[in-house]
C-alpha cells in the first residue's frame, strides 16, 4: 500500500470527482471533498518524509520502467510543492462549505465539488509526475477546471475573464505542447531524467533553442509572469471567493514549480543560462513586473482586483530568485512560492468572510470594517504585514533570502527593487487598513463571520507567524529543494 | 536543405500562423475559437509528420517488416485531440453563457459594457 502512495495521491480525487458530481446536492459533496483533500494531505506529509529519508521516490506506473512508461518522480522540490497544494487545499475546503453556499446556486454544488476535485488532480499530477508529456496532460485537466471554477462566479463579468484566460491559457498550454514536440523529436524520449541527459548532445541545433523558447513562454503564460499576467486580474476578482483563494495559492505556484524543473532540470543551468542567456530576460521581467504590477495594485477600486495585480508582483518576486540562478535565488524563490501562498491564502480567504457579509469586495464597502468584522479584518493585516515583509512573518524570511541573494551578486539595484516593491505594498495594504479601521460607517454593528470561516483563514494567518518565526522546516525543505535543482546534490 | 522535403512542416508553420492571427485579430468569441482549434490543430500535423520514417510501413506487427513508421507521436496527438475537443466544448460554454449574459459576443461590445479595458 505505501509504495503506491505516489499514485494515489493523484487517484483518489480523479475517482472522487465523479462521484461529488452524483451526490445530492446539500452538504454531501464538500464532506466528501474536504475528507478527500485531508486524506491527501496526510499521504502528502508521508511522501514529504519519505522523500527527506530518502532522496527520490520513483514510481514506474503499471510497472513499466521509465524511460518507455511514465514515471512518477518526488524528490525534495515536488514533494514540497506537493505539501503546499494540499495544505492549502486541506485549509481552503472546510471554509468553502459557507462561502460556496451564498456564492452559488444550491443544485450546482455537487459539480463545483467535483471540478474542485478535477483540478486538484490535475495540480497533484503536474507536480507528480517525470514526463514532459505528461505534464500537459495534467495541465490541461488543471485548466479546464480552472476555466469552469471561475465561470461560476456571480458577476456576468466571471463569464469574460474565464473566456480570457481560456484562450490565453490554452494558447501556453500549446506552446509547451509545440516545444516538447520539438525536444521528443530531436531526442526521442519524453522522460525528464532521459531529456535531461540526451539533450546536450544536440543542443547546438536551433530546433533545441525554439523549443526552449516555446516552453518557456507558453509555462511564463501559465504562471502569470509580465507582461503576459492579462488573463490573471478579472479571473481572480470574478471567481468565487474559495475558487480566488485556491488558485492564487497554488495554480500560479505549482506553474512555477513546472518552470523550474524545465529550466533547471531538463534543460540545465549551463544551457539555459549560459547559452540562451534567460536569467536576463527574466530579471528584466521580474523588475518590470515587481514595480509595475504594484503600482498598478495601489489605484484599484476593488479590494479582490489589487490582490490580483499583487500577486503579479510577487510572482515576478519568484522570477527574479530564478533569474539570480544561484542556490540562494533558487532557495528564495521556493521560500517565496510557499510563503506566498499562505499569504495571499489568508488575504483571500479574509476577503471570501468579508464578501460573505457585505456582499461585494469594492474598496468603498470596506469602511468601518475594523469595527464591524474586528476578527477578519485583523487576519487582513496580519497576511498584509506578511506580503509587505514585516519580520516575525514569513513574508519577511523570502524577502530576506532574495536580498541575500542580490547582495551575493552585487546587484545593488536590485535590492533597491525589492525593498521599492515592499514600500509600493505598504501603500496599497495601508490604504485599505486606514479605510477600514480610520473611516467610521454609520451603522455601526458588530457583524463578525461565522466560525466555520474564520478557523480556516486564522490557520492560514498562524502558519504566516508561526514560519516567520520557526523557519527551519521552510528554509530547510526550500533549500535542499534548490540545490537539488541546481544539481548539487540534497 | 530540402525545402520541398519539408513541405509538411511548411504548412504546419502557415495553418499556425492563421490560427493564430484569426485569434488575435477577430473580435467574435467563437471565431476566437476558430483560431484556436486551427492553432491547436497545426501542432497536431506537427505531432504526427515527426512519426514518419523513410519507406517504412504501418506500425501493425506484420511478418515480413522490418521498418515501422514511429506510432508513439500518434497516440500522443490523440490524447491531445481529446484535449482539444475539450478545451473548444468548454470555450464554446462559455460563449452561450456570455451571449446570454450579455446578448453579445464581440468583444468591443462586452468591453463596452462593461467599461472594463
Amino acid at each position: 500500500m505505501l509504495q503506491h502512495l505516489p499514485i494515489l495521491l493523484v487517484v483518489i480525487p480523479l475517482l472522487a470527482a465523479p462521484i461529488c458530481s452524483l451526490l445530492p446536492p446539500g452538504r454531501a459533496p464538500w464532506l466528501l471533498a474536504t475528507g478527500v483533500s485531508w486524506l491527501a494531505l496526510w499521504i502528502a506529509v508521508v511522501l514529504f518524509m519519505q522523500v527527506q529519508q530518502a532522496g527520490v521516490i520513483v514510481y514506474a506506473i503499471g510497472g513499466w520502467p521509465a524511460p518507455w512508461g511514465i514515471e512518477y518522480r518526488l524528490d525534495a522540490v515536488n514533494a514540497l510543492v506537493q505539501l503546499l497544494v494540499t495544505s492549502i487545499m486541506a485549509v481552503v475546503l472546510p471554509f468553502a462549505a459557507l462561502s460556496v453556499e451564498r456564492e452559488l446556486d444550491h443544485d450546482r454544488l455537487g459539480l463545483f465539488y467535483a471540478v474542485v476535485l478535477l483540478l486538484f488532480a490535475g495540480l497533484m499530477g503536474i507536480c507528480a509526475t517525470g514526463d514532459a508529456f505528461n505534464v500537459f496532460v495534467f495541465l490541461e485537466i488543471a485548466s479546464l477546471s480552472s476555466y469552469a471554477l471561475i465561470a461560476m462566479g456571480r458577476d456576468r463579468r466571471a463569464l469574460t475573464a474565464a473566456f480570457r484566460y481560456l484562450i490565453m491559457g490554452t494558447l501556453g498550454a500549446t506552446f509547451y505542447l509545440i516545444g516538447i514536440g520539438l525536444l521528443y523529436a530531436l531526442t526521442g524520449t519524453l522522460n525528464m531524467q532521459d531529456l535531461a541527459v540526451r539533450l546536450p548532445e544536440v543542443a547546438a541545433t536551433r530546433t533545441a533553442h525554439t523549443a526552449v523558447a516555446f516552453v518557456v513562454v507558453g509555462l511564463s503564460l501559465k504562471l502569470a509572469l509580465f507582461p503576459l499576467h492579462l488573463w490573471l486580474p478579472n479571473a481572480y476578482t470574478y471567481a468565487p471567493s474559495a475558487v480566488t483563494a485556491v488558485l492564487a495559492a497554488t495554480a500560479t505556484k505549482v506553474m512555477v514549480y513546472v518552470l523550474l524543473r524545465f529550466v533547471f532540470g531538463i534543460v540545465g543551468v549551463q544551457f539555459s543560462f549560459g547559452v540562451l542567456h534567460l536569467n536576463q530576460i527574466f530579471l528584466v521581467l521580474a523588475v518590470l513586473g515587481v514595480i509595475s504590477a504594484s503600482l498598478v495594485a495601489i489605484n484599484q477600486t476593488n479590494v479582490k482586483r489589487m490582490l490580483a495585480y499583487s500577486s503579479v508582483a510577487q510572482l515576478a518576486y519568484m522570477i527574479l530568485g530564478v533569474a539570480m540562478a544561484s542556490v540562494t535565488g533558487l532557495t528564495a524563490t521556493l521560500l517565496h512560492l510557499f510563503n506566498h501562498a499562505l499569504m495571499k491564502g489568508a488575504l483571500f480567504l479574509a476577503m471570501g468572510a468579508i464578501a460573505y457579509r457585505i456582499g461585494n469586495s469594492d474598496v468603498a464597502s470596506m469602511r468601518g470594517l475594523g469595527r464591524r468584522m474586528p476578527w477578519t479584518m485583523a487576519a487582513f493585516v496580519v497576511a498584509g504585514l506578511s506580503l509587505i515583509g514585516m519580520p516575525l512573518t514569513v513574508g519577511f524570511v523570502s524577502k530576506w533570502y532574495l536580498i541575500l541573494g542580490a547582495l551575493q551578486l552585487g546587484w545593488w539595484p536590485v535590492v533597491g527593487i525589492i525593498l521599492g516593491g515592499s514600500l509600493l505594498a505598504l501603500v496599497y495594504i495601508w490604504r485599505i487598513v486606514e479605510i477600514a479601521y480610520f473611516q467610521p460607517n454609520e451603522d455601526g454593528v458588530r457583524e463578525e463571520a461565522p466560525l466555520a470561516l474564520l478557523l480556516p483563514m486564522w490557520a492560514l494567518v498562524i502558519a504566516n507567524l508561526y514560519f516567520g518565526i520557526d523557519t527551519r522546516l521552510t528554509i530547510g525543505a526550500a533549500e535542499s529543494a534548490a540545490r537539488v535543482l541546481m544539481g548539487l546534490g540534497p | 536543405m530540402n525545402w520541398s522535403g519539408l513541405y509538411n512542416y511548411w504548412i504546419v508553420i502557415a495553418l499556425m500562423m492563421t490560427g493564430l492571427y484569426v485569434m488575435i485579430s477577430r473580435g467574435n468569441l467563437v471565431k476566437k475559437l476558430v483560431g484556436i482549434s486551427l492553432f491547436q490543430t497545426s501542432v497536431f500535423f506537427l505531432y504526427i509528420s515527426m512519426g514518419f520514417v523513410a519507406d517504412a510501413q504501418v506500425p501493425i506487427l506484420t511478418a515480413g517488416v522490418e521498418r515501422y513508421s514511429n506510432p508513439l507521436p500518434h497516440v500522443l496527438i490523440l490524447t491531445a485531440i481529446v484535449v482539444g475537443v475539450a478545451t473548444t466544448a468548454v470555450g464554446l460554454a462559455l460563449v452561450v453563457r456570455i451571449k446570454e449574459a450579455y446578448g453579445s459576443i464581440e468583444e468591443t461590445d462586452l468591453h463596452r459594457m462593461d467599461n472594463d479595458f
